[in-house]
């Protein structure tokens, strides 16, 4: 079967080569043909690397390694649902309702809150999957470029930091928005200076902020409103904020606790940052340096703190496991193409993410979405960081050999 | 280098349009084209003001030392400005209130020091002020199609008519708030000058 398969594709090969009759669609062919086979390319000259890591399995490890998170999301949204709906006994509406009635609203099961879950996640993935193709394929054919796996990884770590409720259109405006702006107009693949899954993020939190932020949106049932730790905060007791929190820091870490989908669980976040780190494909560098520069700017708060805002009194350890930090800083900071190159720039880089989110977390509470603009503003600041690291090595070579 | 009345026109729209090819003046696209009235009412003036300036400048040409031609090339702008700002005060309160310290900058905008410097200071005087006349309209197609997207996606108006009923007045349209934020303009611009550019690759730069 699959070597008829293969057959095929060599036999309709020629019309796609040049000078076939669908040469405009070879981008198209050249997808298909190298995601159900290995590809038939070779390099025609030495150099010859001998390696299997290629953009594609750097691609599929950074999959593998979302496999915690989106299961965890899976659950936890139907988890949350589920616990909201047992209290008021109530009933979803609509077709999820029609599905949910034959499983039946149960937190304390796992089918019903990974079914329930689901409903709310695979239509957002499905939108993002969808729309973003059809952008890519847009381009790619236009320019005749290859198609990438790279936006496999965009299309699954966006709907994880979204919330359950999110209108699906907003989410099409939204990928179209990161895909075209983020990354095609710069080049396509490996040139986005932007990471376009925060890219895209970040155009529906500013486009679309009642449907973003808040607390309506983050529990998938209808009119309940329920904030997240990072909406509740501000309005604490800035003596002791933390009696102000409905959960425990081990639920935080865990993941229990209502938020953008994804990336509520620190664990299942660690369980990811393992595999990368193990494999190499995510840089130490950038997660550690993002992680000192947080505790830092977080203790620097610590000692100064402020009576009207209470975030000043947060501990460093609940700022780690509350709200994107974890995801951000395993999947969004360490994206290899928008993050800096150089081993000295992407300890600056780190340390300015890390700053930046708490910085800006703490001081303006009426953003909770601090990670997510301290990376990007993080991922402007990239190519400066390298920019230095070389002038300093080309100073010091010049004065080392004249 | 003699181009007809017509053509000072229509290059300055289209093949030379001084947002578009020159990238001039953004600022002031950026800051008022969130509603069409300001945008419309911004373009009249800096249009008016162009002509003038080149026309006036163009003019004394001759005249003026090349040492200090810049703060004299001002001092004709800044006239010329608070004129235009006195007249919109008495005649046009709510406006010029709405437009406030813009008014007043258009004396920094790019655009009209950039034709007193290029144009009228080594052309006669009425092809100077045709083709101040035509950068104004150049500059005032970009700002009117910008503030047009604005204001239709941002708040669902054209000149404050509604054309879709947003959700907080019952209708079914969710403005999107991106395009409230005067950092869109600079999305828009980039989408228009990617279109032009698409359209006559002769404007692309080379590499």
């Amino acid at each position: 079967m699959l070597s008829k398969l293969n057959k095929y594709f060599l036999d309709i090969k020629p019309h796609f080569e040049e000078g076939g009759k669908f040469k405009s669609l070879y981008p198209l062919y050249e997808a298909f043909d190298s995601f159900l086979f290995s590809t038939t390319k070779s390099t025609p000259a030495a150099p010859h690397v001998r390696d299997a890591v290629d953009l594609k399995r750097i691609m599929i490890t950074v999959i593998i390694a979302l496999v915690p998170c989106t299961l965890m999301a899976l659950w936890n949204t139907g988890y949350q649902a589920n616990l909201v709906l047992v209290e008021i006994g109530a009933m979803p509406d609509g077709w999820r309702g029609a599905i949910m009635g034959i499983i039946g609203i149960n937190p304390q099961s796992l089918t019903s809150n990974m079914v329930h879950g689901s409903l709310y996640f695979f239509p957002i993935y499905l939108v993002v999957v969808i729309t973003g193709s059809i952008w890519e394929a847009l381009f790619n054919l236009i320019r005749g470029h290859e198609f990438s796996e790279a936006f496999l990884v965009t299309s699954l770590l966006l709907p994880l930091t979204l919330p359950p409720t999110i209108p699906l259109w907003q989410v099409a405006v939204g990928t179209s928005f990161g895909v075209v702006f983020a990354k095609e107009v710069f080049g396509g693949v490996g040139k986005n200076f932007m990471n376009p899954a925060l890219s895209s993020r970040a155009f529906i939190y500013f486009a679309y902020p009642a449907q973003m932020s808040g607390d309506k949106v983050w529990t998938a049932v209808d009119g309940y409103s329920g904030a997240t730790a990072l909406t509740a905060l501000p309005q604490a007791d800035p003596a002791n904020p933390l009696a102000s929190l409905d959960y425990s820091w081990f639920q935080a870490f865990i993941g229990t606790i209502p938020g953008s989908m994804g990336e509520t669980s620190v664990l299942a976040c660690l369980l990811g940052a393992a595999l990368m780190l193990v494999t190499g494909v995510a840089s130490w560098r950038i997660m550690l340096s993002m992680l000192i520069g947080a505790v830092v700017t977080a203790m620097a708060f610590n000692l100064v703190p402020d009576p009207t805002n209470p975030m000043y009194a947060l501990p460093v350890h609940y700022h780690l496991v509350l709200g994107g930090f974890a995801f951000g800083l395993v999947f969004m900071a360490t994206d290899p193409v928008s993050a800096a190159q150089t081993f000295s720039g992407q300890w600056m880089y780190g340390l300015l993410i890390g700053f930046l989110a708490i910085f800006i977390r703490v001081a303006n509470p009426a953003y909770p979405e601090a990670v997510m603009l301290a990376i990007l503003l993080g991922n402007v600041f990239a190519p400066f960081f390298d920019y230095l690291v070389v002038r300093a090595n080309v100073r010091r070579r010049l004065v080392r050999n004249g | 280098m003699a181009e007809s009345s017509k053509e000072l026109i229509v290059r300055s729209i289209f093949k030379r349009n001084p947002i578009a090819l020159l990238v001039l003046g953004i600022c002031s696209a950026l800051a008022v084209t969130g509603q069409m009235s300001t945008a419309l009412v911004m373009s009249i003036c800096v249009t008016l003001v162009t002509a003038f300036s080149s026309l006036t400048i163009s003019i004394v040409r001759y005249q003026i030392p090349n040492t200090v031609r810049i703060g004299l090339q001002i001092m004709v702008i800044a006239t010329l400005v608070i004129l235009v700002d006195q007249i919109l005060q008495a005649f046009f309160y709510e406006l010029s209130k709405q437009l406030s310290i813009f008014v007043g900058l258009i004396i920094t905008n790019c655009i009209i020091m950039g034709r007193a410097e290029g144009f009228a200071m080594s052309n006669p005087p009425i092809p100077s002020f045709i083709d101040g006349i035509g950068n104004g309209l150049g500059y005032s197609l970009i700002l009117m199609s910008v503030a047009f997207i604005r204001e239709l996606f941002g708040a669902g108006t054209i000149f404050g008519y509604t054309i879709f009923t947003t959700v907080s007045n019952g209708g079914w349209y969710v403005p999107n708030g991106m395009l409230v934020l005067p950092a869109s303009g600079f999305f828009l611009i980039a989408m228009l000058i990617w279109l032009i550019r698409t359209y006559d690759p002769e404007q692309q730069e080379s590499q």
